[in-house]
This record gives C-alpha cells, structure tokens and sequence, in this order.
C-alpha cells in the first residue's frame, strides 16, 4: 500500500458509500444530497489520479450545476419532505434489480482488474497547459461539436418545456 | 505509485450502483440520479486509463471533460422533459408510464388555468394505477 493508495481508498471508500446511500434513501432531496457527496469524493478520485482540471471542472459542473438542477426539478415536481416507500419499487424489483446491478459490477470487475496487473505503477502527469494545448489542436472539432450541442440543449429544453405549457392552454 | 486495481473497483462499483438506481427506481429525478453515478464511473475508467502510460493526446483528461460537457447537456433536456411530464400528468413515475392513458388530451379541456398543476398527490396516485387524479 503506497500513499497514494490509501488516499484513493479513502475518497473512493466515501464516493460508493455516498452513491450507495443516493440510490437506497427513502427522502428524495436527501438522494440529492448524497449525489453531492459522491461527486465530490469522485473529483477527489480524480485528484489523486493525477487530473486536476478534470476534478476542478467535475466540482464546477456537477456539484455546481447539475445538482443544483436536480433539486430545483425535484422542487418544481412537488417532490414530498421527509421518508416516503413510494419511490422505490416492490419487494422483488429491487431484488431483481440488485441482481443486474452486482452481475454489471462483477462484469466490470472481471473485466478490469486483471488488466491492472498486481504491481503499483507510476502516474505519469499531465499538466493543464499540455491538456489545453491538445484540445485546441487534436480535439479542436468535438470541442466546437460539443459546444453546438450545449446550444441544441439550451433551445430543446426550452422548446419541450413550452410544449407541455402549451399542451395545457 | 499507485495500484490501478483500486480505481477500476471504485468506477466498477460506481457502475453497478447506478444501474441499481436506474432499475429500481420509480421516481424519474432518482432515475436521472443513477445516470448520473454511472456517468461518474464512465469518467472515472476514462482517468484511470489514462492516468498511466503513454497518454500523448492527453486523451484521459480530454475525453473526461466531453463526458461531463454531455452530461450536463443532457441533465438539462431530460429536466426539461420531466417537468413536461409532470405539467400534463401531475406525477413523474415512471412505472406507470405503461398501461394508464396519455392524459393530454383531458388536459387541453377547456377551464383547465394554464400553468396550475393538479393538487393532488403527484406520486401516491401511482399506486393505484388508474388516473385518479381529481378533475380541474
């Protein structure tokens, strides 16, 4: 076990607990909270790997954005305070689903860890300006596809939310 | 150092725990939630590939970025729709979006305000299967 290691063990530790605990709770804003902390803990995973812009930009995007997006949806669909069974499903579903889910897990893991090997390799870093240098040179024409389609987005959930007001006039 | 079985656990997990949440969900936010997890754990492969080795594109990092770029494009249109949803049903789960009626048609009746939503319980209605919500 080398430094890194248990730090990875500790973020990681608390980014399953946190994901674990946003799909299980019974309290629907709190399933949001959760997802605040998994995301955190996973830009701290990234963190320890080596990718400080991609946890600066997870932690501005996601814990900044999106989840501020989802409790707002959560707020606007009525969404009931305190513990209520109703959003999870019956008994055998979520035994069904438990199965998929660990049969996925194992998959993955099957999959994966045999090709990490058993030796504790070196992180090679890369820093924010070679990063930035290869996505205006390599990846310049998926950045300006990807910023076409955060304006698609922008103007598609602006029509679909006018449809359905239209729909009730 | 770092062994690289641990991250590869870590997005495995991630993976397997949002498509428990997509599976066993009713409500359609919680539903976005799990998407989300295995969107993270998506991320989190593409980091640890890229972590080590000849990454001479930068194409961990990159790719990650694109990643969470479309997530959030996505979590804005999939509100979108369920807040749509949610305006012509007056509930968002999504086990019953088989089998009930598409209620659109009752929703354009004239004397309906526009933008009130039904007072009624948005997802306790769900229970019981037939449209019970009470009339405008």
């Amino acid at each position: 076990m080398t430094s890194l290691d248990i730090a990875f063990t500790a973020v990681g530790a608390v980014t399953i607990a946190a994901g674990l605990l946003a799909v299980t709770t019974r309290h629907l804003v709190h399933a949001a909270l959760w997802l605040v902390l998994a995301l955190g803990g996973l830009a701290g995973c990234y963190l320890v790997l080596g990718a400080e812009l991609v946890a600066l930009v997870q932690i501005l995007v996601y814990v900044g954005a999106v989840v501020v997006l989802v409790i707002f949806a959560l707020m606007l669909t009525r969404a009931p305070i305190g513990p209520s069974p109703d959003h999870a499903t019956s008994m055998l579903h979520r035994v069904l689903a438990a199965v998929i889910a660990g049969g996925v897990t194992a998959l993955l893991l099957a999959v994966h860890v045999p090709l990490a090997g058993d030796d504790a390799v070196e992180r090679t870093p890369i820093d924010t300006a070679a990063i930035s240098g290869q996505l205006f040179a390599t990846w310049v024409w998926p950045f300006e596809a990807l910023s076409l389609l955060l304006l698609v987005a922008l103007i598609a959930a602006f029509a679909v939310a006018a449809v359905g007001r239209r729909a009730r006039r | 150092m770092i062994h690289l079985a641990l991250p590869y656990a870590v997005a495995a997990a991630l993976i397997g725990i949002g498509s428990y949440g997509v599976l066993a969900r009713r409500n359609a936010v919680l539903v976005l939630i799990g998407i989300e997890l295995m969107l993270g754990g998506a991320g989190l492969l593409l980091i640890t590939a890229g972590a080590t080795g000849r990454d001479t594109w930068a194409a961990g990092n990159v790719l990650t970025l694109f990643v969470i770029t479309i997530a959030a494009a996505e979590v804005v249109v999939a509100l979108a729709v369920i807040l749509a949803v949610f305006r012509a049903r007056g509930r968002i789960d999504v086990t019953d979006a088989l089998g009930s009626e598409c209620q659109l048609a009752t929703e354009a009746a004239p004397g309906a305000s526009p933008g009130a939503v039904p007072a009624g319980p948005s997802l306790d209605a769900a229970s019981a299967g037939a449209p019970t919500r009470p009339a405008p």
